[in-house]
């Protein structure tokens, strides 16, 4: 159990990564907002983005969609593993304690 | 709640927009003298693991779904300032690379629920911890609490913004909004719960980073 104890993070990044597995399974419904859209008629004033990366969080050029939806998944996960700590590690404070080179 | 462009007027996004770069600006001053070495790896993990959870939408009622927003659990495990950079991150992301919530819409994402979402959460939190004390039932009322508020508010907000855009009249948005969020804010208070829950048992000292290192 000592690895958990040292790279914990390595295991809270999987515990997301298997989160976006899970991806596939989430209700189709409409959220919240979607919902109010469509109950009161402003749905239609939604306008298209004006360009796409992985909408709708479908990886483009993947036909099966559980799949596509896993992948655009594991991407932002991923992503946002990167950005979260990156910019951690640009905006720590430094200086008043011993710092750990990697 | 991610809000499309096209519900929210210029007028309305430009207030947003100035409003949340005000908030940014005063969390990254904070964050760059009180983020500790150890909370590096908890922000990373916090961003991917919220970005996660909010794709896992769960049926409300109604064919209604609703998903984790994550600002009162950021704020908790990260405190405010931290949590209001990782829930931009999440946004941003989601609006740049996967097309949820425009563009101009950013501004107003990230005003509801970066800025006041996380804002909210944290002083539900820690006003219900100083009033129950180090309990675990006081955590959980106070991480449920928190999660509920944060996204019941963030949907009021929303709320203002779309009647001020004159997209739906005040009388009809304000009352739709907060009852369907006070649905999906149940979920947001079991799941923020959960994770505290969750670490309580696996590993305490991460929830007590923040202490930790705010008074160092």
């Amino acid at each position: 159990m000592d690895w958990i104890r040292k790279y914990w993070w390595l295991a809270g990044l999987l515990l997301a990564l298997a989160l976006a597995l899970l991806s596939p399974l989430a209700s189709p419904h409409p959220d919240g907002l979607e919902r109010v859209a469509e109950d009161q008629g402003f749905i239609d004033r939604a306008q298209n983005p004006p360009f796409q990366v992985i909408a709708d969080y479908l990886f483009p050029g993947v036909e099966n969609e559980a799949v596509a939806t896993v992948l655009a998944g594991l991407t932002g996960t991923l992503i946002l593993f990167a950005l979260g700590s990156g910019l951690a590690l640009l905006l720590r404070r430094r200086g008043n304690e011993p710092t750990l080179d990697r | 709640m991610h809000i499309p462009d096209g519900f929210i007027n210029t007028g309305t996004s430009v207030v947003t927009w100035v409003a949340s770069a005000g908030g940014l600006s005063y969390a990254v001053r904070r964050v760059n003298q009180e983020l500790g070495e150890r909370q590096v790896p908890l922000m990373g993990v916090s961003a991917a693991f919220i970005f996660a959870a909010q794709m896992l939408n769960f049926t409300v009622v109604g064919g209604t779904s609703g998903h984790l927003l994550g600002g009162a659990l950021a704020a908790i495990l990260l405190g405010p300032w931290a949590g209001m950079l990782v829930m931009t991150s999440v946004l941003a992301v989601q609006a740049l690379l996967f097309q949820d919530g425009g563009l101009l819409a950013l501004g107003p994402n990230v005003f509801n629920m970066a800025v006041i979402g996380v804002i909210v959460g944290w002083l539900t939190y820690e006003g219900l911890r100083r009033l129950l004390g180090d309990r675990a039932w006081g955590q959980v009322a106070a991480g449920f609490a928190a999660g509920w508020l944060s996204v019941v508010v963030a949907s009021l907000v929303a709320a203002i913004e779309l009647a001020l855009s004159g997209t739906s009249p005040f009388g009809v948005v304000l009352p739709a909004m907060g009852a369907v969020h006070a649905l999906i804010g149940i979920g947001e208070g079991l799941i923020t719960v959960a994770v505290l829950l969750f670490l309580r048992a696996a590993r305490p000292d991460l929830l007590e980073l923040r202490q930790v290192s705010s008074q160092a």
